[in-house]
């Protein structure tokens, strides 16, 4: 049975951990807002550039020279999983479905005798890969103490990943983010950059627009591959970071919740214990006056 | 007759809206689309872009991209785009700075297409304000 003065701390302590978790739920709220709306405004752009893609990638893939970044390079020998993870914890599952995702597939990949390599972008995916993978990890992209995502920093990413695959180290490069649905869902998400995954466009290919190109097609797909790479690699930090901020509210929201559900189990508690103590007092001064 | 014109860069969408006559800086060369244009995708160099609509005039500065063209319909992904009265110099550093290190970092037929960018962007540089 623990002392008044000691469920009187209790009380205190968790008290003031509502109040930071109720803070962090409304940063997170406000993070949030802004988060969606980068990322909406930035959804215009992916999807005019996977529209144009689609519509030039349905002629170029017949074509023996098509760029490697569009048809692959034949083989699917070595991986790229490129992992995208907040900087920051406290984001209730966030993280942790993402890397769960990624070591699906690296299960996978292993046991189909594939090799894959492991580019952690934000601190929190690569502590939680680190135990297990090591072995498979180059040079992680860390952001910390970055305000807001921009396309710089999606251009830096890209860098990496392009500039390896042009050195012809990888034949596949998966990204793993996780898309915003909504506050209370965040979907892990796996998306295949390189051979680009493009959508077929509906109706067969000869009824396609016959465009006309400037400069030649493969100039062009040459050109705009790796801008689609990038673009598409920018709309997963953007969605992570809008999922990171949602999963991070509604983490808090049950943080909150739970201690105020404790505040009230405890003051419970301390009012019992109170009384008894009263009570006991009274019955002692009582058996005592009755004594006399 | 109109069409539909859209121009879009990474971080949101800069215009949509109907025209007459857009003005694109492509890659082999200035040319002007018009409803019932030939259907074109086109890369684009740094330079200007202009949306006729009406009797008003928008001058969009746009540091590459694309440009998809269709009888209806055109729409420009700019890598980097503002309109051209509210630009800035500031703005255009970074822009300048990669198409440095893009001079810098090739050869050849790509060194030439590359140092061709970097002139427009100075060219274009020069009118902004500080």
């Amino acid at each position: 049975m623990p002392s008044l003065k000691d469920l009187k701390n209790r009380i205190e302590s968790v008290k003031s951990t509502r109040k930071i978790t109720k803070a962090m739920q409304m940063v997170a709220a406000a993070k949030l807002r802004r988060a969606q709306e980068s990322a909406e405004a930035a959804r215009p752009y992916a999807e005019r550039m996977t529209g144009v893609l689609s519509n030039i990638a349905v002629s170029a893939k017949h074509n023996d020279d098509a760029p490697t970044l569009l048809k692959g390079t034949g083989s699917e020998e070595r991986h790229l999983l490129v992992v995208c993870t907040s900087e920051r914890g406290l984001c209730g599952g966030f993280n942790s479905s993402i890397v769960k995702l990624a070591k699906e597939h690296i299960a996978k990949l292993k046991s189909d005798g594939k090799k894959p390599t492991l580019l952690c972008v934000g601190k929190k995916g690569r502590e939680q890969l680190k135990r297990d993978y090591e072995d498979l990890f180059i040079d992680p992209i860390i952001f910390e103490g970055v305000k807001r995502i921009t396309y710089g920093e999606a251009e830096q990413v890209a860098d990496v990943v392009l500039k390896s695959f042009d050195a012809e180290e990888y034949d596949v490069v998966t990204l793993f983010y996780a898309e915003f649905k909504s506050v209370i869902s965040q979907v892990p998400t796996a998306l295949q950059l390189v051979p680009a995954s493009i959508p077929e466009v509906e109706g067969d290919a000869a009824a396609a627009t016959q465009y006309e190109y400037e400069p030649d097609e493969n100039a062009l797909l040459a050109d705009l591959l790796p801008k689609n790479v990038t673009t598409q690699i920018f709309r997963a930090l953007l969605e992570n970071a809008a999922s990171e901020q949602g999963a991070r509210m509604s983490a808090m929201d049950n943080a909150t919740r739970n201690a105020g559900e404790m505040v009230d189990k405890l003051s419970i508690q301390y009012n019992r214990s109170r009384q008894a103590a009263i009570t006991s007092e009274l019955i002692e001064i009582i058996s005592g006056a009755e004594a006399l | 007759m109109a069409m539909q014109v859209e121009l879009v860069s990474p971080e949101k969408k800069l215009a949509s809206m109907e025209a007459e006559v857009v003005g694109l800086p492509g890659s082999d060369g200035d040319f002007a689309a018009m409803p019932g244009h030939v259907p074109t995708a086109t890369s684009l160099r740094p330079g200007v872009v202009t949306i006729k609509s009406g009797s008003e005039t928008t001058e969009y500065l746009v540091a590459g991209g694309f440009a998809e063209i269709t009888a209806e319909s055109v729409s420009i992904l700019a890598e980097y785009a503002a309109i051209r009265s509210e630009a800035t110099r500031d703005m255009f550093d970074s822009v300048r700075t990669a198409a440095q290190a893009k001079v810098d970092s090739t050869e050849g037929m790509r060194k030439a297409e590359a140092e061709r960018d970097l002139g427009e962007i100075d060219g274009l540089m020069k009118d902004l304000s500080a």
